[in-house]
């Protein structure tokens, strides 16, 4: 008896909340549950797209003796990166500041409580959602050192390089830095993660060397189906990265998760054909490096251009990304060796040089700003990846002269010969 | 009694098993091995780049068989192991000074 009560109550209860959602809304301010909800789960997408997702993904293509050192990397940086954020990172790139850096008045989340908002979310969702970006961005960047970089380097580099490059880069784009006021478009990270990351990869390439045997003595990728895996959680993650960027669970989102999905088909498509055409055979790490490329080129753009520009995105950024890759590995025989700036860093520019045309409502796009032209945007955003360029450039070179001075940059060759799993880590992905 | 040793491409042990099977041949030892012939190795392609394999896998087989069946033995190995591809293995025989099964204590012929 008291338990058919208990469940009448129950059953009340829940019928109130049914017919009644905008009451218990106003109760919590202007804090909208739907929106709440999405980003939550957008979360947790991005952080999957590193942890496993890019560790699996980069592990693959490494020798064998490396793999475990590729995603102790991933996994360092993730936890690295999070502390920092929570230390002052996300303050210097969202709190209020100046045109070119925030404040430490967030530092700690101090002055964040449970009730804090950000838009109409959570400010501790918010928080956390740039959180998993501020991971993914140095994460990105392992793919440039692999099977020779030293463990403290990385850190070391991983934890300045927020601090000195992601947060300002942040700030410029999102955090309502001079970028921002200037109206440069960059949904969910063409310039603030994929330009910072690509432009970084080349200067850590440039000042740490190739690897032992580049370009004619290396090694093949280990475990193709490894990398397959991981670059199919990062397809999956990306829907969080790109839609979750909306901030709302919203036809804004809805759209963004289809061009990303188009583009990355496509651009997969695109590159395997090319492979196929020129080498007679359709591989599968060409068609998931030519997702990875169709992913980053429409990141910038995917919250503005329709299904349509989704494709053109996609074809573009598969064909001009695998060129990119052959490009840097043999003619400036930079031994970038994920090709993190070929994939990352080119399809973050040219997607985020494409929007200006492709947000145009004739394309299927959101459109441009009042007053706003095509060219005139275009000028933006050459501004905006320039000045990032240029910023990446110096303080990567900077950070990694600092690291180079107190703890060095590369293992000895013994250790390479050995592999990092074993001489760094003390342990051995296969025994077998 | 002779050693048949084989080198073979792996997909084709199945094949060479079954053959042998048929031609009456009681067990064998298989290992994975690696190695170069005239063929240099071969070259993988990943992300435009060509990537040299100086050593490609291989299986290795080990029979040991009575002297008078020997030439099936060789002929079973290679009609099945046959592609006509370059790459197909080599086989090689040599003598066998003793052969004991450990469980019994026979010796020679009667061990195999």
């Amino acid at each position: 008896m008291n338990s058919i009560i208990r469940n009448a109550g129950a059953l009340i209860f829940g019928l109130t909340l049914l017919v009644a959602p905008g009451s218990v809304l106003a109760a919590d301010g202007d804090l909208n549950g739907a929106n709440t909800a999405w980003i939550l789960t957008s979360t947790a997408l991005v952080l999957f797209m590193t942890l496993p997702g890019l560790a699996l993904f980069y592990g693959g293509l490494v020798q064998s003796k490396n793999v475990l050192s590729v995603m102790m990397h991933c996994f360092a940086v993730a936890c690295l990166a999070s502390l920092l954020w929570l230390f002052g990172v996300y303050s210097l790139a969202f709190s209020e500041g100046n045109a070119f850096i925030g404040g430490l008045s967030k530092a700690f989340l101090s002055g964040v409580g449970w009730d804090s908002l950000s838009g109409d979310i959570p400010e501790s969702v918010f928080f956390m959602f740039q959180m998993t970006f501020a991971i993914i961005t140095p994460g990105l960047i392992v793919g440039a050192y692999p099977e020779r970089m030293k463990f403290s380097a990385v850190l070391m580099f991983s934890a300045l390089w927020l601090v000195f490059v992601y947060a300002p880069v942040a700030h410029w784009v999102w955090g309502g830095g001079w970028l921002a006021e200037m109206g440069v478009m960059d949904f969910a990270g063409g310039i603030v993660v994929h330009t910072t990351a690509g432009i970084s990869a080349i200067v850590v390439v440039k000042m740490l060397g190739n690897r032992n045997g580049f370009p004619r003595h290396l090694r093949p990728p280990h475990n193709p189906g490894m990398t397959m895996m991981g670059a199919a959680m990062l397809w999956v993650g990306w829907f969080g990265f790109n839609a979750g960027s909306a901030l709302a669970a919203d036809g804004n989102a809805g759209m963004a998760m289809t061009v990303t999905h188009i583009s990355a088909a496509t651009a997969s498509l695109v590159w395997v054909a090319i492979e196929w055409i020129k080498f007679g055979k359709p591989s599968l790490v060409g068609i998931v490096t030519g997702m990875v490329a169709g992913l980053a080129t429409i990141t910038p753009a995917s919250g503005f251009v329709g299904p349509a520009g989704g494709f053109l995105i996609g074809l573009s950024g598969g064909m001009i990304c695998y060129y990119a890759v052959l490009y840097v590995k043999h003619k400036l025989e930079i031994d970038d060796s994920l090709d993190v700036f070929a994939v990352h860093g080119v399809g973050g520019i040219l997607g985020s040089l494409m929007v200006a045309f492709l947000a145009l409502p004739s394309f299927g796009g959101s459109g441009l700003a009042d007053g706003v032209t095509p060219v005139s945007q275009l000028g933006v955003q050459v501004i905006g990846i320039a000045a990032t360029v240029v910023w990446s450039i110096v303080f990567s070179w900077i950070i990694l002269k600092l690291t180079s001075s107190v703890c060095g940059l590369r293992v000895t060759d013994d250790e390479i010969t050995e592999g990092l799993d074993l001489a760094a880590h003390g342990e051995r992905g296969y025994t077998l | 009694m002779q050693m048949v040793m084989a080198i073979i491409k792996p997909f084709k042990l199945d094949a060479v098993r079954d053959a042998l099977t048929d031609v009456g041949i009681q067990g064998l030892t298989v290992s994975e091995a690696k190695g170069y012939g005239r063929q240099k190795g071969q070259t993988e392609i990943y992300r435009g780049a060509e990537y040299a394999i100086d050593f490609v896998p291989k299986v290795r087989l080990e029979i040991v068989v009575d002297d008078d069946q020997v030439s099936q033995t060789v002929d079973a190995i290679r009609s099945a192991a046959l592609t006509e591809k370059i790459g197909d293995g080599k086989i090689f025989v040599w003598p066998i000074g003793q052969a004991m099964r450990i469980r019994t204590a026979e010796t020679g012929p009667d061990a195999l």
